[in-house]
């Protein structure tokens, strides 16, 4: 018999413990203040003990309870999403909104199992120029449409 | 008739060109988002929020307000005629409005959603005028005790009427809490679980909180189960119901709006609840019992009545109390506080054109609704068959450009992809987002209310019980978590959202 009965539960737990705990920790230097005067530690240092206390008891019922397992991660799909998300900020200035705008489109169309380049990439073309009309044109939000790299 | 008055300057704020257009805006966004699976009202709301920041406010909320009713249209849609809910609040309607579409009554079911859609939605609108100011006029006499019980109240009724589990639910709450008195004290200008980065003296953003939670964290789920949608759409035709039909119909729309009028007002409530309570009941009372789930036009007509009824009155206490009942309207809240308008029983009176225009929009905004759905159904049909492998690099753009766009700086769309980690780890973990966003908005202004609460009171804290409508307020949301922890109570709140499996 596994040690984790309920893994959604342990886990869950698992995180909301370490969050509390953590909140309680930074909190330590926060002043409580007066009955009169709260300080500005009071609300965090009852939130995080709150936090970690729900932490615990899900964490026992992991352990006690039986429940359904977590099931496959899509760690790949996670991966690819999130990492084009940064990079679309990490080339935002240097590279101006129509580069970083294709690199994220066709990076992160790749997550789906149904990737054709060809595609992503009129796709990507399409979008840049939708969003160079309505977001730059239209709305005036500031950014250049080739950054400072060109 | 003070009412009448009332509805005048609504309709007079409403009828303007500009307004005019953004209300159809609104809608017709709605509709395409409640077609397209997989793109729900909450992030479209957060990537838009950006966008309205130039606009007048009540331009601005009859857009996003509109962008959520709509959506309730449009995701009835796609679950009569492909049998995929483009909204949770559709989920039961798939179910007999799909076997009708497979009988050859799509039309039929069509109408039916829209007919019932529309009666509710003119109903809910007038029990808003109707109850929103007696309801705001109570609120003035309210202090910060009564508010902070409210919100209390708010918080755990919230998590009652949720599906899932009881323990993460609280959790997320308390999370959301947490994460919402990050940035600077107000009172003591301390800087709170800054980590000494300048990007977070002023907190999360909590439009950074909804796209990364609702935007990225869905498309990561959906990408999980990416399915080839079958672009079968059956030919839609007799849209009419006939004379038998509308007797049939009659009474579930009128029990469903009644339903849904009142559980959209209760906190956690909104369009999702409606739905699922509505059916449920017209299952078990309906003559045609036998018929549902094969395709009973009463199973179509009673759930989009009560979503669309509840969906509308969930805007009673988030513009009279300043207190969203779901993440949509914490949503609305936040874009209130980004207009500048103090959420609150305020509203109505300092902003009284603001305040009408909505309630009056909505009325508007169905009409629209009706035209944009009946006639022009092809069109939408059409849309359901964009494959999600194309929807969702656009919905990323968009997300990045918009969360970029509120502060011009690149920390925010790092911030986001967090959150949307955050987001798919925890819907492994069965834990619903929605709780933790209610906590989020919720947070500051409790933290605020509960100081100022002692501070009157010269630090009791008993100020909490010993003034009767807080007291009242507390004493609710104690009986409320004990119902929930009763065995027999638990049983019911399970089964009505055993629908969803």
């Amino acid at each position: 018999m596994p040690v984790i009965r309920s893994p959604k539960d342990f886990w869950a737990g698992l995180i909301y413990l370490a969050v509390g705990l953590f909140a309680l920790y930074v909190a330590q230097d926060y002043a409580m203040g007066s009955a009169v005067r709260m300080g500005p530690g009071y609300f965090p240092k009852v939130l995080g003990s709150l936090l970690a206390l729900i932490g615990l008891i899900a964490l026992v019922r992991g352990l006690l309870r039986p429940g359904e397992a977590i099931g496959r991660l899509a760690w790949r799909e996670t991966l690819i999403v999130l990492g084009a998300t940064m990079l679309f900020g990490l080339l935002l200035r240097g590279g101006g909104l129509v580069l970083s705008l294709v690199v994220l489109v066709v990076a992160s169309a790749y997550a789906s199992r149904r990737f054709k380049l060809k595609p992503a990439v009129l796709l990507a073309a399409g979008l840049a120029a939708f969003c160079v009309l309505v977001f730059i044109k239209g709305l005036g939000i500031p950014l250049a449409l080739l950054g400072r790299w060109f | 008739m003070e009412l009448l008055a009332n509805l005048a300057l609504g309709f007079d704020t409403a009828f303007t060109l500009t307004n005019l257009l953004y209300c159809l805006a609104g809608v017709a966004l709605g509709t395409l988002i409640g077609v397209l699976p997989g793109l729900g009202p909450v992030a479209t709301i957060a990537m838009l929020l950006p966008v309205t920041f130039g606009l007048p406010p009540v331009s601005a909320l009859i857009m996003l307000a509109g962008i959520y009713y709509g959506a309730q249209y449009g995701g009835s849609t796609t679950a009569i005629l492909v049998n995929l809910p483009g909204e949770t609040s559709s989920v039961v309607t798939a179910l007999d409005g799909y076997q009708m579409a497979r009988q050859g009554q799509a039309g039929k079911a069509l109408a039916t959603a829209a007919i019932g859609s529309f009666f509710a939605g003119t109903v809910a609108t007038f029990l808003l005028a109707v109850f929103a100011p007696p309801l705001a006029e109570f609120a003035l006499k309210f202090g910060p005790a009564e508010y902070f019980s409210l919100m209390v109240l708010g918080l755990i009724a919230s998590v009652v009427l949720a599906h899932g589990s009881l323990l993460h639910a609280i959790g997320m709450i308390v999370l959301g809490l947490l994460l919402g008195i990050m940035g600077t004290d107000v009172n003591s200008g301390m800087a709170r679980y800054t980590f000494d980065l300048p990007e977070l003296a002023d907190g999360i953003s909590f439009v950074v909180l909804a796209m990364g939670m609702f935007g990225l964290g869905e498309i990561i789920r959906n990408l999980e189960h990416e399915e080839v949608r079958s672009a079968m759409v059956t030919k839609v035709s007799g849209l009419m119901p006939s004379k038998a039909d509308f007797k049939r119909i009659a009474a579930p729309i009128l029990r469903g709006t009644g339903l849904g009028a009142v559980l959209g007002i209760l906190p956690g409530g909104g369009a999702i609840l409606a739905a699922f309570a509505a059916y449920s009941v017209e299952k078990k009372i309906s003559p045609n019992a036998a018929q549902f789930g094969k395709g009973a036009i009463e199973g179509v007509a009673a759930p989009e009545s009560a979503n669309n009824a509840g969906a509308q009155t969930s805007f009673i206490p988030m513009l009279t109390l300043g207190i969203p009942s779901n993440p949509v309207m914490a949503l609305m809240i936040g874009a209130l506080i980004i207009q500048g308008i103090q959420p609150g029983p305020m509203v109505m009176v300092e902003q009284p054109a603001l305040f009408w225009g909505i309630i009056a929009s909505m009325w508007i905004g169905n009409l629209f609704l009706i035209v944009l759905n009946l006639p022009l159904i092809g069109l939408w049909v059409r849309l359901i068959t964009i494959p999600y492998h194309v929807l969702y690099p656009a919905i990323l753009v968009f997300c990045a450009i918009g969360v970029f766009s509120i502060n011009n700086r690149e920390f925010d769309i790092y911030l986001m992809a967090l959150f949307g980690l955050l987001g798919y780890v925890f819907a492994k973990l069965d834990c619903e987002p929605a709780p933790m966003l209610l906590g989020f908005i919720l947070g500051p202004m409790m933290e605020e209310y509960l100081r100022r609460a002692l501070l009157i009171s010269r630090g009791d804290p008993l100020v909490l019980v010993t003034r009767p409508i807080s007291a009242t307020m507390l004493a609710l949301a104690v009986v409320a978590l004990f119902l929930v922890l009763m065995p027999a109570f638990r049983k019911t709140r399970e089964e009505a959202f055993q629908e969803e499996e």
